[in-house]
């Protein structure tokens, strides 16, 4: 190597010479030396105290112009900066959660039971990827939320640099929308169009990346007051002559059912459905997602849909003869085989996003518009009915319902090994808590029962990670609910395999005083897992059994106070003990170990093909 | 009152799509951001659309790139790679391109074996076709051709008689013909709005 001769004082010059430049890929250029700053502003942390205003602070400033009051994060190198600086920004509240997937969940949670914009929070690497299920779980449910995550400095992107990863390209195919930010300036901009994206529409998740060097460096740049975001979120102007279509429909309909999705909750248009199904006298069935637009207890209210729905409500699906899909997606859970779905019925699909329309089912009429308003179009064009002369319908109606309307406890509480019935337990939370909490599902048997036996009321008070199905949800999203809505009681309820996933939670919720209970349905199996066994697989039970640790001393030692029922009888007071908690609790329900979930549609089977017992009879469901 | 589910009179209900596969053109205008074209390519293979070719150059507006696929599919599977491609944030418009009326040309280089003996033939055939011949090696020469994809498929099929060492195809270009435009402006105009909801 050549030695620079002419006396230097550049510090490079010195390390030139004495030859530790020399591993410095174009040792000399200006981008060289820039990776070099950047490297050593990876590892010095160190800043003034009294100090000019940052990037992070231009961030903190541009979420609470967005109203955000509450972010769930989690710390780490390239996102230091930002916490550094949050004293100076006490309207934000951080919930330090104990695993980054939990942060996600619980946007998603503090999201659905507000019906603000969730935010989550993490660094960049492991702590972005950790994001992830929770961002795709919210993707696939449509739920507002702004993931943030730091990323190493600019220069060093593409480096493979500590705890790097290329998020964004990770993120991409499963959000709304994602940025990179390397500039500081930019960011109050990028997080106005985040949120406007995340909830303008259908709504989504956004993502924004940001690198290390841009919450660090001075900004004066603010929040813009208008943004400009030419081709996105468009209003689609409704096609007059589907409208029309539509209303002539329904008009000549003898067996219509309104199938009500998650759009209805979304789009704030449960009093417009129901203004719309009662100038009708349409009855109404309801997806998973869509459980809560509607309250159970209305006369129009006929049931939960689908795979584990009831079976008075697929066979009224199956006879009827138009269907009004209003803010729902016809998922596979919801149709099975599509060829025999429906099969005398004409559709009216109304969905907010057009790829929706026809995606997965051919139909009659699609309307592209948002449900607030397309509802009340087809309210009006509509003649308004009485039930005298859909009499002969609602009789037939109201005869299936009562045929199907069954339970499998018996009287007793107790299923037929003597543990509590699942269906008892679930029915037992939904009365004693007024059907007035909110009820975040995880994943398996127990949400299908929470689902069926619920008994809802009040919108958003049904969470359920739908779409992704993740396990692991319900604590976190708890959490996310009970600060969203603080209003009323929140209840995670929860199998044995979810709370396994995200156990760790439990420290968040004492740590940081948030009153979520929940209600353990503990079957020593992943239950969900095991009776597809049972059913599919010819009875070979691999890995479905699922040891799991004695909860009450878990619970202790977290210091959230436990109750354990085994017995029916020691239901209520297992609940009302929890409810008396100022603060989290929870149930130990120990249910029986090998009860189904019934009706069940087989996959690849149809809506009509439903199994309803199985093995030793009806009798013994 | 009648129950309608007889079996009889059941229709079967039909899966969207008519399976009927065509070549069609679709245009993307779409904003020159780092990461379009990866946001198209990931939605393209993430929704399992089967595309021939996809092409992205400038346009007449700065900051704007315009894309042309070539989709093979049914015309249901048009209408939904033209609806999920509205979705992604970064496009500003897509419109599917009717067969008629519509110019489409792709751009080809041949690199063709021509030794002495039958270079003369080779010089012959690509006078024929009008295509350019861009360089002369000492035993091959490299010809340039611009058209419709019938034509280029031609020229190629004439050219492999004598040996074809290396090509490229950059797939088609497309725009329509006579005063018909892709009209953006509009669109441009439309997109201000303010960066907080009332309600917020
Ligand atoms: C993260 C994740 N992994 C695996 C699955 C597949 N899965 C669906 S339900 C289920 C069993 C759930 O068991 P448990 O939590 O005990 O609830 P139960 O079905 O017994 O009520 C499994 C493993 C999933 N949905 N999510």
């Amino acid at each position: 190597m050549t030695i620079e001769k002419s006396p230097e004082t550049r510090p490079e010059a010195a390390a030139d010479r004495a030859g530790i430049g020399r591993h410095v890929p174009n040792s000399g250029s200006a981008a060289a030396a820039e990776i070099e700053r950047a490297r050593s502003a990876m590892l010095d942390d160190s800043r003034p105290r009294s100090r000019a205003r940052i990037g992070a602070d231009a961030l903190c400033d541009a979420l609470v112009a967005q109203g955000v009051d509450t972010i769930f994060g989690y710390p780490g190198g390239v996102i230091l900066p930002l916490y550094d600086i949050w004293e100076a920004h006490p309207d934000l509240r951080h919930v330090l959660v104990r695993h980054e997937q939990g942060a996600a969940h619980a946007a998603d949670g503090y999201a659905r039971a507000s019906g603000k914009v969730g935010v989550c929070l993490g660094t960049s690497g492991p702590g972005a990827t950790n994001l992830v299920t929770g961002i795709a779980t919210a993707q696939l449910d449509s739920i507002p939320m702004v993931a943030i995550t730091g990323n190493v400095p600019g220069a060093l992107i593409g480096k493979d640099a500590f705890q790097e990863i290329d998020i964004t390209g990770i993120t991409l195919p499963m959000t709304k929308h994602n940025f990179l930010v390397r500039n500081a300036d930019d960011i109050p901009r990028v997080i106005a169009e985040a949120f406007h994206i995340a909830r303008t529409g259908r709504p989504g998740p956004v993502h924004v990346d940001i690198t290390k060097d841009a919450l660090t460096s001075e900004t004066e740049a603010v929040s813009p007051a208008t943004i400009d975001l030419p081709g996105f979120g468009k209003e689609v102007r409704v096609d007059a002559a589907a409208l029309i279509e539509a209303a002539d429909a329904i008009e000549h309909a003898q067996r219509p059912v309104i199938l009500a999705g998650h759009g209805i909750l979304l789009g704030d248009a449960v009093d417009e459905l129901m203004a719309f199904a009662e100038k009708t006298r349409i009855p109404i069935a309801w997806t998973l997602l869509g459980i809560g637009a509607v309250d159970e207890r209305h006369p129009l209210a006929y049931g939960y849909m689908g795979m584990h729905g009831w079976k008075h409500v697929n066979r009224a699906i199956q006879s009827a003869d138009l269907l009004i899909a209003l803010g729902m997606r016809f998922d596979d859970r919801v149709t099975g085989k599509v060829s025999t779905y429906a099969p005398n019925a004409r559709i009216i699909h109304v969905d907010i996003d057009p790829s929706e329309i026809g995606k997965n089912v051919a139909v009659e009429v699609g309307i592209v518009g948002d449900v607030k308003w397309v509802i009340p179009a087809l309210t009006t064009a509509a003649r308004r009915r009485t039930d005298e002369e859909r009499a002969g319908y609602f009789a037939e109606l109201a005869e299936m319902r009562a045929a199907s309307e069954t339970v499998s406890w018996h009287g007793s509480g107790a299923w037929k090994d003597g543990l509590l019935s699942a269906d008892y337990v679930i029915t037992r939370l939904g009365e004693l808590t007024g059907h007035e909490a909110s009820y975040v599902a995880d994943v398996g048997q127990h949400q299908m029962w929470l689902a069926r036996y619920g008994g809802f009321r009040r919108p958003n008070s049904h969470l359920s990670s739908g779409g992704l199905g993740t396990m692991g949800y319900s604590l976190p999203a708890a959490m996310g609910a009970a600060l969203g809505n603080p209003e009323v009681e929140t209840w995670a309820v929860c199998g044995d395999g979810g709370l396994q996933m995200v156990t760790q939670e439990l420290m968040t919720v004492v740590a940081d005083r948030i009153p979520v209970k929940i209600a353990l349905l503990d079957n020593k199996k992943l239950g969900m897992i095991r009776q597809w066994q049972e059913i599919i697989y010819s009875g070979n039970y691999h890995s479905s059994t699922l040891p799991g640790p004695d909860w009450a001393k878990l619970c202790e030692a977290y210091g959230v106070p436990c109750f354990r029922a085994r017995t029916p009888d020691e239901v209520d007071p297992a609940i009302r003990a929890a409810q008396a908690v100022d603060g989290p609790a929870m149930v130990w329900f120990e249910t029986a170990e090998t009860q189904n979930v019934f009706p069940m549609m087989p996959a690849g089977k149809g809506l009509s093909d439903l199994i309803e017992t199985w093995g030793e009879g009806a009798e013994e469901r | 009152m009648a129950a309608t589910n007889d079996p009889a009179t059941a229709m079967e209900r039909s899966v969207p799509g008519t399976g009927e596969r065509e070549r069609h053109t679709i245009v993307a205008i779409v904003y020159d951001r780092p990461g379009v074209l990866n946001r198209v390519a990931s939605l393209t293979r993430a929704r399992n659309f089967n595309i021939e070719s996809l092409t992205v150059g400038q346009t007449e507006r700065s900051g704007i790139s315009r894309m042309t696929i070539t989709l093979n599919g049914d015309a249901f599977a048009v209408e939904q790679m033209t609806r999920q491609l509205q979705r992604l944030v970064d496009v500003v418009t897509v419109v599917s391109l009717p067969r008629e009326g519509t110019i489409r040309h792709e751009l080809v280089l041949i690199k063709v074996s021509a030794p002495a003996a039958h270079r003369a033939e080779v010089l012959k055939a690509a006078e024929l076709y009008k295509a350019a011949l861009v360089d002369l090696g000492d035993d091959t020469v490299v010809v340039e051709y611009a058209g419709t994809q019938q034509d280029v498929d031609s020229l190629i099929g004439i050219l492999a008689g004598f040996g074809i060492r290396e090509m490229v195809r950059t797939g088609a270009v497309a725009m329509s013909r006579g005063s018909a435009i892709v009209e953006i402006d509009d669109i441009l105009r439309s997109g201000i709005v303010p960066a907080v909801p009332p309600s917020a």
